[in-house]
């Protein structure tokens, strides 16, 4: 591994130390660059859930570097107080469940889901 | 030469369906091909051996099947898992 790529790793191991809720996504929560992170974010802002958010698409190496970290393959990355959440497929269960807001430690501001799509 | 072209291979979802079936032990899949591209796949996932596991534990299971495939020709696996005896989320 070369000095870059350790700079890259470390950086992203401190930024999810340092957030309590970050996102890695393609693009940014005002204009996300792919239908999975767009609905991540939909997620966390029905919820009103504070987040940091990394937009991955700048450096192919800040996603090898994570999915390295997180030994997980696909964007987008939801970590929790330093633990990884999962991607689009699991929040959205989450969200739908009602889990997603207790995990976050938010109100579960929808009352059904179900008949409320994000998008 | 064998892994670039494992990496220029599109699968399709019954080759999809057949790899995770025979790589996880007692599974089920159900594979549909999401956008009709041939690279975004919708997979539902009943597995014995998703019991007592995490979400991220049994996607993980089944990411695992297709390795550097995800994010490559796959470009998408949007995933439900589930064991037989719950059959819905917890």
């Amino acid at each position: 591994m070369s000095d870059t790529e350790n700079q890259i790793r470390d950086a992203i191991s401190q930024a999810i130390s340092e957030h309590e809720v970050i996102l890695f996504m393609k693009g940014t929560p005002d204009a996300p660059a792919c239908g999975f992170s767009a609905r991540t974010v939909a997620a966390l802002q029905a919820l009103e859930a504070p987040f940091a958010a990394v937009d991955i698409l700048p450096d192919p190496r800040i996603r090898e570097e994570l999915s390295a970290i997180s030994q997980w393959p696909t964007i987008p990355q939801l970590f929790v107080g330093g633990e990884l959440v999962g991607g689009c497929d699991i929040v959205m269960e989450m969200y739908e469940s009602g889990e997603l807001a207790q995990t976050l430690g938010v109100e579960d501001r929808a009352e059904s889901h179900q008949n409320a799509p994000l998008l | 030469m064998e892994s670039v072209l494992s990496l220029l291979h599109m699968p399709t979802a019954e080759e999809i369906k057949q790899r995770i079936e025979a790589a996880i032990p007692g599974a089920r899949a159900e594979v549909e091909d999401w956008t009709g591209g041939g690279d975004h796949f919708k997979a539902t996932v009943t597995a014995a051996a998703f019991a007592g596991r995490s979400r991220i534990e049994q996607h993980r299971l089944v990411y695992e099947v297709f390795g550097t495939e995800i994010g490559g020709p796959i470009h998408a696996l949007s995933l439900k898992t589930q064991s037989p005896q719950t059959h819905s989320p917890q």
